[in-house]
């Protein structure tokens, strides 16, 4: 899934100040999950920054609503039929939302409430931590499950470094060294073999290096496959 | 085959080889550098040039090797895979033996994170391992990593990387060194030596694995002149391991400079007797005359001429 923290509330009020009638909108999916940017979080917002603004002295009208998903044409097609009426929408989903949002109803402005941070998922209650990158060449069969390109701090193919020690990296004592999690898994599988291997240079091409990525499925077109 | 720099010719020579390490400044003024440099010229056998070391942005280490060989002396050019692309170590590579650069030691580089521009993109593009395959690749295949050819053969090169038996996990770290080895190190510069227990220990598996009989091990020396410069080395620089009896010696010395300089000799005498133990590589950071006096004490000066 991916991850995300709602903005301070004082950098959304410096970006909501032009406006007067402001909606907040939740996102159902990730950001509900990672308890950022749900319908509970939408809600919330909307009353912190009413609070904020009218102590500002600034006369605002703050409503919450929230779409099962941003990121796709299907929801937001329903929410343009009862979409409310206002200056501004301040969407609390990820980027990729926000920017459905604004590719699908082009009159509206739709502002960040969310910093998008990475792809992860949930260790534990109220802790969240990143696995993929979406290098685009998955490599976690070399290294048995655990990625070295989004959890080595150098994204590093022939670790570990000369900075991993007792297990953590060497830019912060509270984060494991991946390399060393690669290395206790391929010895637990009995196959440190792997780690001998020289792994040649990653091919970037298909990674975000070469503007935005775009994936077709000819078979899965309307209009396009074999029954038009 | 001819020995590509000084460097290599005196290690294949059989001689115990003794480098040092130069830190370029943090401005474009040279002069401090130049006269560091002088005054080690007939006790270093080459000079390592650091690439923004500790991820804090100082003059380039090829800009600075340039000022060396027009001094008459020898840089060994250190090169992190941090702060550059393939395209940009390659090319660097090419225009610094342009030159006459023909040391390159390869390094992945301390996190950006832990430097003076923490806010910059790592760029990572390939890690060490495959710099020096790479290095290994343009100068004995004549190609690029693309497979790309060079449109001249380059000249003979001497490809160093770093080891450090230091780090975690311990058992892996000999592993490491072959496969540094089998990309195309010719010869290794240890992390700084504290815990010889532990260095020892590392040498052992290296010998078992016959990996000095296939690279030249240089142990690496850090003269230390203070308990606070153990307490920051302690905490700030990553995979360094100091034993408190060691600051506890500092700590009750009388001089603690001399002391420093004592204890880097002895390393050194020690190393000498190690089996498979090539040379030293001396880091003073900042205190280069500290040069002197332990090369002298150790033993290894006047350096070999070689003609
Ligand atoms: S190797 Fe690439 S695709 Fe696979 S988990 Fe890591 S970043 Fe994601
Ligand atoms: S300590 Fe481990 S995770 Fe951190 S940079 Fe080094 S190899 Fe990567």
């Amino acid at each position: 899934m991916i991850i995300g923290k709602r903005k301070p509330l004082a950098e959304i009020a410096r970006m909501v100040e032009p406006f007067r009638k402001i909606c907040i909108l939740g996102c159902g999916t990730c950001a509900a999950v990672c308890l950022s940017g749900g319908e509970r979080e939408a809600v919330e917002t909307a009353s912190a920054l009413s609070i904020l603004l009218q102590k500002k002295g600034k006369e605002v009208e703050i409503t919450a609503r929230t779409l099962l998903r941003q990121c796709e044409y299907e929801f937001i097609d329903e929410f343009a039929g009862t979409m409310p009426d206002c200056d501004v929408f301040l969407s609390l989903a990820c980027g990729v939302g926000v920017q459905a949002l604004t590719a699908r109803l082009p009159q509206k402005i739709f502002l960040p409430g969310l910093n998008t941070t990475f792809m992860g998922y949930p260790l534990e209650q109220g802790v969240w931590t990143e696995n993929c990158l979406g290098c685009g060449n998955c490599i976690l069969d070399l290294t048995m499950g655990i990625c070295p390109i989004a959890r080595c701090a150098k994204s590093m193919l022939n670790g570990p470094c000369g900075g991993s020690q007792n297990g953590k990296c060497e830019i912060n004592k509270d984060m494991d060294c991946a390399w060393h999690l690669i290395y206790e898994r391929l010895a637990n599988m009995g196959a440190l073999d792997r780690m001998k291997a020289i792994q040649p240079p990653m091919d970037w091409s298909a990674s975000h290096h070469g503007g935005p990525r775009t994936m077709i499925r000819e078979d899965m077109r309307i209009g396009t496959g074999e029954q038009a | 085959m001819e020995p590509a720099s000084r460097l290599e010719k005196i290690l294949s020579s059989g001689h115990f080889a003794v480098t040092g390490e130069l830190g370029p400044p943090k401005s474009a003024d040279v002069r401090l550098l130049k006269q560091k440099a002088e005054a080690l010229r007939n006790h270093l056998d080459s000079f390592n040039i650091t690439d923004n070391q500790a991820a804090v942005v100082r003059a380039s280490s090829i800009g600075i090797a340039a000022i060396l060989i027009n001094m008459g002396l020898e840089p060994n050019v250190q090169m992190t895979v941090r702060d550059r692309n393939r395209i940009a170590l390659q090319s660097d590579v090419l225009g610094a033996v342009s030159f006459g650069c023909r040391n390159f030691l390869c390094l992945q580089g301390d996190h950006a994170g832990l430097g003076s521009e923490p806010q910059s993109k790592n760029v990572n593009d390939i890690d060490s391992v495959q710099l020096l395959q790479a290095l290994k690749n343009m100068r004995d295949k004549g190609v690029f990593i693309s497979g790309e050819k060079l449109d001249h053969p380059l000249p003979r090169i001497f490809i160093g990387a770093v080891a450090n038996p230091f780090a975690d996990p311990f058992a892996y770290r000999h592993i490491r060194l072959a496969k540094k080895i089998a990309a195309g190190a010719q010869f290794i510069q240890t992390q700084g030596i504290f815990d010889f227990e532990r260095f020892e220990r590392w040498m052992e598996k290296v010998r078992e694995m016959g990996l000095h009989k296939k690279a030249y091990i240089m142990g690496g020396v850090i003269p230390i002149k203070s308990v606070s410069a153990c307490r920051f080395m302690q905490n700030n620089i990553p995979g360094m391991l100091l034993p408190e009896e060691l600051v506890d010696r500092i700590k009750g010395s009388q001089d603690k400079k001399k002391e420093g300089i004592r204890i880097a000799v002895e390393t050194i005498q020690r190393l000498k007797e190690t089996e498979g133990v090539a040379g030293v590589h001396i880091m003073a950071i900042g205190w280069e005359e500290a040069m002197l006096e332990i090369v002298e004490s150790a033993g290894l000066y006047p350096r070999p001429s070689l003609d």
